[in-house]
């Protein structure tokens, strides 16, 4: 299917990340958005406020996080594609949320424009120190779908991706974005609705009474519906069987949370996108992601000029994280480079998938600006050592 | 009690195979959780009948709880329903109902949850004019977790993290709605079953914010731990207690340990909804250009 | 591979990030090239202070802030003060002649005056200060060319203001273009 002429601002444009991120939603369907206003974010739902009235749709501003996060589920489950959006201390009361959202398999876009924390920390300044609270911050085993967008464009292309992602796995997917990409203005262009590519929601085409909102096929997915359809659903957030009715057994809180993240785990190489550039015969390897993977290009360029053989991957999907594709990549190199505007945290996964075989370097930075290219420059020369 | 409630309870005083209720309800997850002399119940049974009489279009209705034992009640409905997080059940439905508006949505649950953790929702709700009907099912306790004092518990019960006595002043849950803007406010006990389900009928059959107050004995944790009987012994204290006061001032409705219970319905008004606002409002904005959203 | 790295300086109001919109689009989307504007958020930007950091290159712009301008445009002598140190050296100044008032200039930095309020007075709307920059710039760079950067102005202006905005992009430019000697 391809997009809804109605959202498509088709043109040639100059625009900011969050400007492009929000069009990237209108353009992928979403029709319903919930949020509340938090620094470098709000910019997404202002321009979703303004946009939304001709385009058929709704925007409505919640009374904080914590209702923005669930108004969107029920607006899924009401027949819209929804979204919500925030950064840091809105991120964190978002986070039973995000598990309610996983365990009841509804499809739903969160946009994180990351922010200098802990705490109010740094509002108006970059970071990118939510990389584990998304994955790891809601309580209990869960997986979901995280995209790192380095430029305006990538805001717009990433955000139909996660609208794509969230309906063909019916995991939350993230937008990672950063201050500095959300506010940073670029060209964005913005094609024509039929040269978009939309995935619908599995719809089910099962009559009342044969429905069973959690059963599953191969891919392990289950069909949706809609209340008011007919099929008289029950959704919860207490471990549930196919029929989505409450059942706390060990015995089902194993078949369920199984396939809840086996759906995504055993998917993570399909999911994989990792932009690589100069890795066969590198010697070392930058891993990066997001904005830093801009300022590691500036370093990597300079490296070469001085004779060094450096390779760049860059994360265009953070989460599943792609380990299958970076042993591959560790074991043709001699070292690995990773710079990253919080203390150390996609390192620790990096390292995970080298298992101790070659050195991995962080390039940490506590946040509020990028990192100055002659850091990761000085940390690659010394990693060719 | 605890959250590790177990399904196989005893059944005694809830709805049977033979009641004419049963069609309403999801037969198969019957035994229910609840203990034998719990409120919860009646009051389900009572919505029940009440969208039977009210031949309502059972696709068209969905019911949204938070956590806690009346939020099982969406879990025992046979409607599209929705059991959501703690507080959070007045921010679900606000979304169910704006994605898709011809849903008829009642959120159904606890005095804690609707009025404690997510006392902020409701305020906002009812100043928007949501078009939701919300059940406060009030047992002054919180029920699920082995009762701890609520925002409702009456001054000197004790609970368990009151356990010298109660010193916190509790919420009137009918005056907080009104002053919040509901259009419609009512007040009823579980002795009540048939003004109730009158209630009920006439609630669905309005708009807007709708908030209906049901207090209903707990006697695992409150009753029992205050020295106040069981549930036959507080239903007739309902009955007794009661004085009908349609169209009381809320602020004269608050509720102690002992003394009168005002009952009936204190407010009935109408303003636009949240929706009918948008609509007119870009209609008057945008003229021709803006379709009304959800017809 | 050519970068060039401006940074444009001046007070709330007068439409500094507006200048640098013009020209990032005017590169982006008219000429084929790439830009990358970044606005000046938090302490930086604090009081009336306000400044935008604006690269145009031939390839992608990879690291995005401007941390040491090719060239410096300022509108106000606070922006002069904190942002001519930063100057490549080599680099070029150019600044408003009313409001700034040059003191020593980094070594082989080359710097341009213009009279851009008399000239937006004249105009009649001293609001159209910061177009008669972006002309100037345009005029004594060439970075950007005339034809994108009208093209650029007029998608960016609010409708029912072009010619006067042109007629001050014009006479920006005219002064810019007399400066450097071009016919
Ligand atoms: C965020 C969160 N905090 C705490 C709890 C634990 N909890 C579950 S139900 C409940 C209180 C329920 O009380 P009430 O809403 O009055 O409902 P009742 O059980 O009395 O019907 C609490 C505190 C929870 N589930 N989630
Ligand atoms: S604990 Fe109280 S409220 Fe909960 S089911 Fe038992 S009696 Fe009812």
């Amino acid at each position: 299917m391809t997009a809804d002429p109605k959202g498509v601002l088709t043109g040639i444009h100059f625009l900011d990340g969050d400007h492009a991120a929000c069009e990237g939603a209108l353009a992928a369907g979403c029709r319903f958005v919930a949020g509340y206003p938090i620094t470098p974010s709000t910019e997404v739902v202002e321009r979703f406020a303004q946009r939304i009235p001709l385009v058929g749709g709704l925007f409505i501003q919640m009374e904080d996080e914590l209702a923005a996060s669930i108004a969107i589920l029920g607006g899924a489950w009401g027949g819209k594609k929804v979204m919500t959006v925030t950064s840091g201390p809105g991120l964190s009361l978002m986070m039973e949320h995000l598990g309610l959202a996983y365990i009841t398999e509804t499809p739903c876009v969160f946009i994180d424009v990351q922010r200098g924390g802990p705490s109010t920390g740094l509002p108006t300044l970059p970071a990118q120190a939510d990389m584990m609270q998304v994955k790891w911050g809601s309580h209990g085993d869960y997986e979901i779908i995280a995209l790192s967008p380095n430029s305006p464009q990538e805001c717009f292309d990433l955000t139909i991706r996660a609208f794509n992602l969230t309906e063909q796995w019916r995991v939350p997917v993230f937008l990672m974005m950063d201050e500095v990409v959300g506010h940073m203005t670029e060209r964005v262009v913005i094609p024509e609705a039929s040269a978009i590519e939309i995935t619908e929601r599995r719809w089910t085409a099962k009559a009342p009474g044969t429905y069973r909102p959690y059963d599953v096929g191969a891919d392990r997915v289950p069909e949706m519906t809609k209340a008011g359809d007919g099929h008289r659903i029950h959704v919860t957030g207490l471990t549930h069987d196919e029929r989505g009715w409450p059942c706390m057994t060990p015995k089902q809180q194993d078949k369920l949370i199984r396939r809840l993240s086996g759906k995504i785990r055993d998917n993570a190489d399909a999911l994989t996108d990792i932009r690589e550039e100069g890795c066969e015969d590198a010697d070392v390897v930058v891993v990066s992601y997001g904005i830093t993977s801009r300022v590691a290009s500036a370093a990597v360029l300079r490296a070469r000029a001085a004779g060094l053989k450096v390779g760049h991957a860059r994360l265009v999907v953070t989460w599943p994280f792609p380990a299958a594709r970076i042993a591959a990549l560790a074991s043709k190199c001699k070292a690995m480079v990773v710079p990253e505007l919080n203390l150390g945290q996609m390192v620790h996964e990096v390292r995970l998938a080298v298992n101790g075989r070659i050195p991995v370097l962080l390039v940490d930075h506590a946040g509020g600006t990028v990192h100055d290219p002659q850091v990761i420059l000085d940390r690659i020369q010394e990693a060719a050592r | 009690m605890s959250e590790a409630i177990q399904d196989d309870q005893d059944l005694s005083g809830m709805p049977m195979m033979d009641n004419p209720v049963m069609p309403y309800l999801r037969q198969e997850r019957i035994p229910h959780i609840w203990c034998p002399g719990c409120g919860i119940g009646t009051t389900v049974n009572c919505f029940t009948r009440a969208i039977e009489e009210a031949a309502s279009d059972l696709d068209k209705l969905a019911i949204v709880s938070g956590i806690g034992c009346t939020g099982r009640v969406a879990g025992y409905l046979n409607l599209d329903s929705f059991h959501t997080t703690h507080g959070r059940a007045i921010p679900f439905a606000t979304g169910l109902k704006l994605s898709n508006p011809e849903l008829s949505v009642v959120v159904y649950s606890g005095d804690g949850d609707l009025f404690a953790i997510g006392g902020n929702h409701f305020m906002h709700a009812a100043r928007r004019n949501m078009d939701l009907l919300v059940v406060c099912v009030n047992n002054f306790t919180y029920g699920m977790t082995g009762g701890q004092v609520a925002p409702t518990t009456p001054i000197g019960a004790t609970q368990t993290t009151m356990p010298y006595g109660n010193f916190e002043n509790p919420a009137s849950l009918p005056f907080l709605a009104d002053a919040a803007g509901a259009t419609f406010v009512a007040r009823w006990t579980v002795y009540h079953v048939r003004q109730l389900t009158r209630c009920f009928k006439e609630a669905l059959g309005k708009k807007g914010f709708r908030f209906i107050e049901i207090l209903a004995p707990c006697p695992t944790l409150f009753l029992r731990r205050n020295r106040l009987g069981d549930g036959v012994d507080m239903v007739r204290t309902y009955k007794e207690k009661s004085v009908l006061r349609n169209g009381a001032d809320t602020k004269e409705v608050g509720l102690g340990l002992t003394g009168e219970i005002v009952v009936g319905t204190f407010v009935d008004r109408e303003r636009p909804t949240w929706l009918e606002s948008m609509n007119d409002h870009f209609g008057k904005v945008f003229g021709d250009r803006y379709s009304r959203y959800g017809g | 591979m050519t970068r060039t790295e401006i940074r444009i300086g001046g007070l709330g109001g007068q439409g500094v990030i507006l200048s640098g919109i013009i020209l990032g689009k005017a590169a982006s989307i008219y000429d084929g090239l790439n830009a990358t504007l970044i606005q000046a958020f938090g302490p930086e930007a604090r009081g009336s202070a306000c400044s935008a950091q604006v690269t145009i290159a031939d390839d992608p712009v990879d690291y995005p802030y401007v941390l040491n301008p090719d060239i410096l445009v300022v509108m106000s002598p606070d922006a002069y003060t904190q942002f001519a140190p930063s100057l490549k050296p080599g680099g070029m100044l150019l600044y408003e002649e009313e409001l700034v008032h040059i003191k020593e200039l980094p070594e082989g930095v080359r710097a341009y005056g213009i009279g851009a309020t008399r000239i937006a007075e004249e105009l009649g709307r001293r609001l159209v200060l910061n177009i008669v920059m972006v002309g100037f710039f345009v005029g004594v760079t060439g970075i950007v060319s005339v034809g994108a950067a009208e093209k650029a102005l007029l998608s960016s202006v609010p409708k029912g203001t072009e010619s006067l905005n042109l007629n001050a992009f014009r006479r920006g430019f005219e002064h810019g273009r007399s400066l450097v000697g071009a016919a």
